[in-house]
């Protein structure tokens, strides 16, 4: 009986030290987000966006992210969305390099040569994700899913994010799909259900802390690929592409407040 | 060059707010670079904070402030259009500066 | 009347010409000190007195070293520095602020800790200093999202 009631008081307490735990990681989080460098690549992001490049020797400035060429404000919120000049569902990065390629002339290769980059040289398309998600700070995150092939492509990212494959057999379900699971410190939110997919596609991209590095949505991907032991996508693939969406569309309704800042 | 620098200067309840973001590596001369070389140590040492011209704030710091430094001060009062500028030196004689009015 | 004038135009270029290196100072042996205790006697810093006016907000947990935010806000009446320190770090004195007048005794900054170490703030008041410790447990981070 002793037994049973002293292990019953060790497992409470432990119940009650993650608790503690987890409100402590909470303020650190809080304690961070007062004051983000992500502001640092948001101004980087501005000057990439107006610097005139490629054969072309034009700027960023006519690209239609989905709401007209040149119209920043909620564009980040609207997507990923389908564009018919593409024939395609594109997320920011995806649409960024279509406009690099066709108004600026530029090559896939050159333009994705160093899609991720390092804490001493961000990339391209790293600033100028923070530079145009900031610009949809505030609004609702209103993804496309009444085009066909927007439809289509939800139920690929879902079915890709259920998916095991690989060397470990992993798909993203294995880390992101059930409650209460943790990889040392950091809680894995499960991102096939709303409540938790909200607050953390609200805050994407990100600048990480822990690398000083300016965090995206195609960098997400790829490395979760990676950490899965699985091929790493291509940049802009359709698959990556269907994946952004998907999640974004389970977080569909919340606010976005992001650029967000993270460990 | 160094990197982008930014300030927001804004009116609280009787003091101002000051927060000031600044590029820069931070670089404790710990850290090994992708070919495992030691990367030098460079970080700012000297900030300083003033007000319409006048030096309010002086600070001295090292190389353990976080890479991309975020500092906040506050300001005794204050008004709409006072002239704050901000500027850092670092231990390769490397400078930069950022001015904002409050708004 | 021509030597003073001499000694002004001096004086005049020599602040043209110092570069603005020389111009701020840094304390090279308090920043180099290896122990939280040299850091303060290189400082001057004997018995500091504890002191509940001396706020200072840090998480208890940090999900990572590399970036700690301490908030510092001295109630202490005529505190005109500011001075932290990592007890833990390989050089434990990380900062040194001089208020004058017209800024208020508070700052919030980013540190790195190495590890789990006490964050040690000092306050000098009127020629007198104070201190409040609090610790800051550093973990390891996970794959990170």
């Amino acid at each position: 009986m002793k037994i049973v009631a002293l292990a019953a008081a060790g497992l409470l307490a432990a119940g009650a030290w993650a608790q503690d735990t987890a409100k402590e990681i909470q303020r650190y989080r809080e304690m961070i987000a007062e004051g983000s460098p992500a502001e640092l690549f948001e101004l980087d992001g501005e000057t990439l966006w107006k610097k005139p490049q490629g054969p072309r020797n034009v700027s960023l400035e006519k690209c239609d992210l989905g709401r007209g060429p040149g119209v920043l404000k909620g564009a980040y919120a609207g997507l990923p969305r389908y564009f018919e000049d593409a024939d395609r569902v594109m997320d920011l990065e995806t649409r960024l390099l279509y406009c690099m390629t066709t108004l600026q002339g530029r090559t896939r290769e050159e333009a994705v040569a160093h899609p991720f980059g390092s804490a001493d040289k961000p990339s391209e398309m790293e600033s100028l994700s923070a530079y145009i998600a900031a610009q949809s700070k505030g609004m609702r995150l209103e993804p496309g899913l009444l085009h066909p092939k927007e439809k289509q492509s939800f139920e690929l990212g879902r079915a890709i994010f259920f998916q095991r494959t690989g060397a470990w057999d992993f798909s993203c379900a294995s880390c992101h799909g059930q409650e209460g699971v943790r990889i040392r410190m950091q809680d894995l939110p499960v991102l096939d259900k709303p409540q938790f997919a909200r607050p953390v596609m609200a805050s994407w991209p990100a600048y990480r802390v822990s690398t000083s590095q300016f965090v995206t949505l195609q960098w997400r991907m790829n490395d979760c690929f990676r950490q899965m032991r699985t091929p790493e996508p291509t940049f802009g693939s359709e698959t990556t592409a269907a994946l952004i969406h998907f999640l974004t569309v389970t977080a569909q309704g919340e606010t976005y407040n992001g650029p967000g800042i993270k460990r | 060059m160094p990197g982008p620098m930014k300030m927001r200067a804004s009116l609280g309840q009787g003091f101002t707010d000051v927060r000031v973001l600044m590029t820069h590596p931070m670089e404790t001369g710990q850290r090994k670079d992708s070919e495992g070389k030691i990367v030098p140590m460079h970080f700012i040492q000297n900030l300083t904070v003033k007000v319409n011209g006048r030096p309010v704030i002086e600070a001295q710091t090292s190389q353990a402030i976080s890479r991309n430094p975020v500092f906040t001060f506050r300001l005794k009062g204050g008004a709409k259009g006072d002239k704050i500028e901000v500027s850092w030196l670092d231990n390769h004689g490397e400078s930069n500066r950022t001015e904002a009015a409050i708004a | 009347m021509n030597s003073i004038r001499r000694a002004l135009v001096a004086a005049f270029v020599l602040t043209l010409v110092r570069p603005l290196a020389a111009l701020a100072a840094w304390n090279k042996e308090a920043f180099s000190a290896k122990t939280a205790g040299d850091a303060l006697k290189s400082l001057g810093i004997g018995n500091p007195q504890p002191s509940k006016d001396l706020t200072v907000e840090v998480p208890e947990i940090a999900e990572n070293g590399a970036v700690v935010p301490i908030e510092i806000s001295s109630a202490i009446p005529g505190t005109t520095a500011l001075i932290v320190v990592i007890d833990k770090n390989p050089f434990p004195l990380i900062s040194r602020f001089d208020f004058k007048e017209g800024a208020l005794p508070f700052v919030k900054l980013n540190a790195k800790l190495g590890e789990t170490s006490d964050v040690r703030v000092l306050a000098e008041a009127g020629g007198k200093y104070y201190v409040t410790t609090r610790e800051v447990k550093v973990t390891i981070g996970g794959c990170g999202g």
